[in-house]
């Protein structure tokens, strides 16, 4: 190693230095911490601190309000993601054509994705008013209890949520169908191919990884998602839209059991990891393939 | 342009903008006068009034709450760029020892969740006596924005050929010298789009703000927005006000600085 590498080496250090001591303060340490915490009884209004095991852990695999909130979460990102996938991509065809009005077009869009999740809740919620809001008058001055009625809230937290994200998955495939060179849509027209053969033979095979992508960040997003649910319908009815997110905020700032609150936040965690992890190997193996 | 690209164009805007018609109609009820709010039909009421606004900014703690906003956001995306900007140089630029490594974890600690790290950092903050303050939300918030902006950054960085460093280092430039005057000119816009988003996501948090925060002296607005007061029935009309103020700056950056905020958007996704 020469002298001027060994300086360099010195200098990258000690220009990632502060960067490293702030996030070794505010992700890693917290992130261990939370392990520890989690198992732990932890309830500080009455100075209970004592060491659980995996106390908090095995309650979790018989709590039936776990799973409830588990299987909540589950469909919440399955169909959340699926309908922005499905819907993105639709709307990125629509834009790609465009010539003119583009700004216009992604102000329209983008609005929805930039504006806080709290708002959304509450331009959703008004919307959602049994008697005065937009979308029972839409269907015929019907007075349905969007949020109210067990079987209806999940949907319309689901509704709002794909609302706000589409737009992200809008504009990454956007993207991708620009840079792909108009012969190949020439060549395919000239073969022969109609609309629908070509997005299919064409335009999806070169969108996949784009997609991939887009599905893995909205993926990891609804899993952690608190804010919509939270504010929209608080978890409620019945505890329909009470997602592992929701259920481990009440455990820690409602039912102030910190040590089981975080344990929840904790299997949350995992699964975010989990998913993570699966979508790189798929990735390396998929490359290794090509 | 032909006549039948037009009429597709104002077909692709014309759904868009039913797609935001959730925003238009929040932004129509916070101008309607109280007693037209909860009738339906009309669908645009005979008179507008300026009345919510008026409550919202003189009777609610809004405006303090936006104030917050605005100081917490500011200060994140500073303390980010500050710090993140020299770290990305380092990783796209020096022969940093556990580049791979350090670059991989600080992609991972983007996808931790918050709700897993709020009781750590709560029990922290508590210690270190800085509930409610500023402080508290800026480190927090700095959690998830110092590593985006590094991983944006040195994206950005490595997009501009070192070519350009490298001639102006044999001309006699110091590092230093090669970094300001040719580097970050180019990267400047690149600044743009990862500040724009440091300060979005900071704008926009939710629970962190609720956990940490207790009184006017450090709620975002985001807070005050989902605890709004309502005495005996929901103000809605006060609400929709509200909203509108707090979508305000992510309105101005989506209209105005568009063209930063895709690109940071993209980059963010694209480049792994």
């Amino acid at each position: 190693m020469t002298p001027r590498e060994r300086a360099d080496r010195r200098r990258g250090l000690l220009l990632m230095a502060p960067t490293l001591t702030i996030l070794a303060v505010v992700t890693v340490y917290p992130g261990v911490w939370v392990l520890w915490l989690s198992l732990q009884h932890r309830v500080p209004v009455f100075g209970v601190e004592r060491f659980a095991g995996a106390s908090h852990y095995v309650f979790l695999a018989s709590d039936p309000r776990f799973w409830n909130a588990a299987w909540t979460t589950a469909v919440f990102t399955v169909v959340s993601v699926a309908l922005e996938l499905v819907l993105g991509v639709l709307v990125a065809l629509s834009l790609a054509g465009l010539a003119r009005g583009r700004h216009l077009a992604f102000s329209l869009l983008l609005l929805a994705w930039a504006m806080p999740a709290v708002v959304t809740a509450k331009l959703f919620e008004w919307l959602y008013h049994p008697a005065a809001g937009l979308l029972n008058f839409l269907l015929g001055g019907r007075g349905l209890n969007w949020l109210g009625d067990p079987s209806l809230a999940l949907p319309a937290v689901i509704l709002a949520d794909v609302w706000r994200s589409l737009p992200f998955v809008a504009v990454l495939a956007y993207a991708r169908l620009l840079s792909i060179p108009a012969e190949l849509f020439e060549a395919a027209h000239v073969d022969g191919a109609g609309r629908l053969a070509t997005f299919a033979h064409v335009t999806l095979p070169l969108l996949r990884r784009i997609l991939a992508i887009a599905v893995l960040f909205r993926t990891l997003d609804a899993l952690r998602a608190f804010d919509i649910m939270f504010v929209l319908t608080g978890g409620g009815p019945a505890g329909t839209t009470e997602t592992l997110t929701v259920y481990a905020y009440r455990g820690l700032f409602q039912m102030l059991q910190l040590g089981f609150g975080s344990a929840v936040g904790v299997v949350v965690f995992a699964l975010v990891m989990a998913v993570a992890w699966a979508y790189l190997r798929l990735l390396r193996a998929e490359e290794s393939r090509a | 342009m032909t006549r039948r690209g037009g009429v597709r164009e104002a077909l692709v805007i014309a759904a868009l903008a039913g797609y935001a018609v959730p925003f238009f109609w929040q932004l129509l009820t916070s101008f309607k006068a109280e007693a037209d709010l909860l009738r339906l039909p009309p669908l645009v009421p005979a008179r507008l009034t300026l009345a919510h606004y008026r409550v919202v900014l003189e009777q609610s703690l809004l405006p303090e709450a936006l104030g917050n906003s605005l100081g917490v956001a500011a200060l994140t995306t500073l303390l980010a760029l500050g710090v993140g900007l020299p770290a990305a140089y380092a990783i796209a630029r020096l022969p940093v020892p556990g580049r791979g490594a350090l670059l991989l974890a600080i992609v991972a600690s983007t996808a931790f969740p918050q709700i897993a790290t709020v009781s750590p950092l709560y029990l922290l903050l508590r210690a270190l006596r800085l509930r409610d303050t500023w402080t508290a939300l800026v480190l927090a918030h700095t959690s998830f924005a110092l590593p985006l902006t590094v991983w944006l950054l040195a994206g950005f960085i490595r997009e501009i050929p070192w070519v350009l460093e490298e001639s102006a280092a044999v001309d006699g430039a110091s590092r230093v010298r090669a970094f300001r005057s040719v580097l970050l000119p180019l990267l400047a816009p690149g600044i743009a789009s990862a500040g724009l988003l440091a300060f979005l996501f900071s704008w926009n948090e939710f629970l962190f703000a609720y956990t940490f925060t207790a009184t006017e002296a450090s709620r975002t607005a985001p807070v005050a927005l989902a605890l709004f007061p309502g005495v005996f029935e929901v103000p809605w009309g006060d609400i929709a006000a509200a909203s509108m103020l707090a979508s305000l700056p992510p309105l101005l950056i989506v209209v105005v600085l568009q063209r930063y905020l895709v690109r940071g958007l993209l980059a963010g996704a694209v480049k792994d």
